[in-house]
């Protein structure tokens, strides 16, 4: 037969094990319960016993690279939060050093213990990081990527040139009491951030936030107030995110300039976009990719920003939806070809 | 107190000249260019090789770099902006990471740093009132007014400039009188990075070719637009005047250390007083319904 005068297209067939497993049926059998169960278990499981293992088995600095993991993933989650309510951020680093400095600035200064600055860091972060940035709330689309790309490298640059919060040496901190508590306490807190923020967004607050991310005048004519709403999104993301910067000084037992780089703003945003949005497990994924290609090319040093920028315009431009959504699909739907009629 | 106005007004000049680009893309296209700070450094570093390395005038290599630019400039419009016109986030996140990917390159490339610099237009200086000022500052004074009488009079005298405004007020409606907006947006992309690298041999020779200073002039172009108000030219020289004559203000009079300090509280105190900048053309919310 002629092939060009064939026309195929792609069709998607929901699998016969996913529409099956929908409901409660599911607890009927094995197979669906493990097909529902296994993906939303591994992850959790690995994680919480990756730690374990390689610190048990001697591979202290890989263990460590689990933590920075958790600490990457908890910041992406927090971009992505942001960008669900209409908020791009280019300056997730900002939260991330506001957190990082005042809890290493109460431990150095006035001597609080761990469990009290992690606590004040991220809240402390957070109320400054929501009173600096209030005021772009009031307009729409880009500006807030602009306002926020701004922040983090104002801030180096003022405290450089002041030498405030000991200037460009940074201020040091203690360390956490040992591994253990280290490892688990950020594990927990990214297996909270993630349950809890994916509870919220599908709660009526989470869906009124993601309606002004789509259409903030449609969410004004609804009577509700899009500012204030706005401001409580950017509150928990940038208290999320200055959590990481507190779990970050205590585990490098400092906190200098380099917590407000743009490496800390990009990687969030590179870990979404290449992981996939919209429901946080993209965020984990893309993180998860990005630690491990960190990792990997220690080497490189500097270029290294160079790659994950090009890297993630490659997703922007050519993979737009990123990896998860596409995993997420195979697993649910299959393909086939048939002959348009 | 003499010193104090031309140094503030060449310093105020140097601002609006780093602003101009960035809002001058952001006006017409609505496309907030990320990787302005990369073309003003890529600008320096294409005019140092080809002054160095090829060995060619400096008039030559300055007006090469610029041409190059342009091509640059237009070729990122037409290869990863235009695909993705329209969605802010994409936007943001393609013009971001080839900043940041030429930038970081360019790092790399070893070709930047504090023995790299290029040629003052006029080397020396002369007094005014007993000051003595580089022939460069008096320059950027020169060319940043130059510049902004060319866009003044472009804007509002030829086609094309009607065009761009058409573009800035609607782009819809522009469109629809058969205005091509491709076109226009390519075109502004490229002049965007023309004004970077005009920025950059004006800026550039009373320092060094620097990494930084891509991601200072981002920060300043950002800075000077968001005071001022983004898209709106008087807003970008009003916003430039008050950050540079705030800043030579205060390192003549206190000390340069509060410079950054200065800058800073200037734009926090604007974002909550009038978030869209002093002339900003930027809706609020509110407006908008």
């Amino acid at each position: 037969m002629d092939k060009n005068n064939k026309l195929i297209r792609k069709e998607r067939i929901d699998r016969g094990i996913f529409v099956r497993s929908a409901d409660i049926f599911a607890l009927s059998s094995w197979q669906e319960m493990t097909y529902l169960l296994l993906p939303r278990a591994i992850p959790f499981a690995l994680l919480l016993l990756l730690p374990l293992v390689l610190e048990l088995s001697g591979n202290s600095y890989w263990a460590k690279v689990v933590v920075v993991f958790a600490i990457l993933g908890m910041m992406a989650m927090s971009w992505d939060l942001l960008r669900m309510a209409g908020m791009f951020s280019l300056g997730q680093a900002l939260f991330f050093g506001l957190g990082s400095y005042i809890s290493a600035a109460l431990n150095h200064y006035f001597h609080w213990p761990i469990y009290l600055t992690i606590p004040a860091g991220a809240i402390g972060g957070a109320l400054l990081g929501t009173a600096f940035l209030m005021g772009t709330l009031k307009l729409r689309g880009i500006y807030f990527a602009m306002v926020t790309l701004a922040f983090p490298m104002l801030v180096i640059r003022v405290i450089q040139a002041t030498n405030f919060l000991g200037g460009t040496e940074g201020v040091s901190a203690t360390a956490f009491p040992n591994f253990w508590v280290a490892a688990y306490v950020s594990i927990a807190a990214l297996i909270i951030c993630f349950f809890s923020f994916r509870r919220m967004m599908s709660s009526d607050w989470g869906l009124v936030a993601r309606a002004i991310g789509q259409d903030d005048i449609a969410v004004t004519a609804s009577g509700i107030n899009v500012f204030w709403r706005k401001v409580q999104v950017l509150f928990i993301a940038s208290g999320a995110a200055a959590f990481a910067g507190t779990l970050m000084t205590h585990l490098l037992m400092y906190a200098g300039l380099s917590s407000f780089s743009l490496e800390y703003s990009i990687l969030p945003v590179a870990s979404v976009v290449i992981g996939g949005s919209g429901n946080f497990a993209g965020a984990l994924l893309g993180s998860t990719i990005l630690t491990f290609a960190t990792e990997a090319l220690r080497d490189l040093g500097p270029l290294r920003i160079a790659l994950y920028s090009l890297l993630m315009v490659v997703f922007a431009l050519a993979i737009r939806e990123g990896i998860f959504p596409y995993i997420e699909r195979r697993y649910r739907q299959f393909e086939r070809k048939v002959d348009v009629i | 107190m003499a010193g104090l106005l031309i140094f503030g007004l060449a310093k105020s000049m140097e601002l609006a000249l780093v602003a101009i680009g960035f809002s001058f893309v952001f006006g017409i296209s609505g496309i907030a260019n990320f990787a302005y700070g990369a073309f003003y450094l890529l600008g320096g570093f294409l005019a140092y090789i080809l002054l160095n390395s090829l060995g060619l005038p400096y008039w030559m290599s300055a007006i090469g770099s610029i041409l190059m630019l342009f091509v640059i400039g237009a070729l990122m419009y037409r290869f990863a902006v235009q695909r993705i016109r329209g969605a802010i986030l994409s936007e943001v996140i393609v013009t971001m990471g080839l900043g940041i990917f030429i930038t970081e390159m360019l790092r790399a490339s070893g070709f930047i740093g504090h023995n790299r610099y290029l040629p003052a237009f006029i080397p020396g200086y002369v007094e005014i009132a007993g000051i003595g000022i580089e022939n460069q500052r008096l320059m950027i004074i020169l060319i940043g007014m130059l510049l902004f009488l060319i866009l003044w009079a472009v804007t509002r005298y030829t086609r094309i400039g009607l065009a761009f405004r058409a573009m800035s007020q609607d782009e819809l409606t522009a469109l629809s009188i058969g205005l091509n907006n491709n076109y226009l947006a390519l075109l502004s992309m490229g002049i965007g990075a023309v004004l970077a690298v005009i920025a950059a041999l004006c800026i550039i020779p009373q320092g060094f070719l620097t990494v930084d200073g891509a991601y200072d002039v981002l920060i300043y172009a950002l800075a000077v637009g968001v005071l001022g108000g983004l898209g709106s030219t008087t807003g970008i020289i009003i916003g430039a005047f008050i950050i540079g004559y705030a800043q030579t203000a205060t390192a003549t009079l206190f000390s340069s250390q509060w410079v950054m300090v200065v800058t800073f509280l200037a734009i926090v105190l604007v974002l909550f007083i009038k978030p869209s900048g002093i002339f900003g053309k930027q809706k609020e919310l509110e407006e908008k319904v």
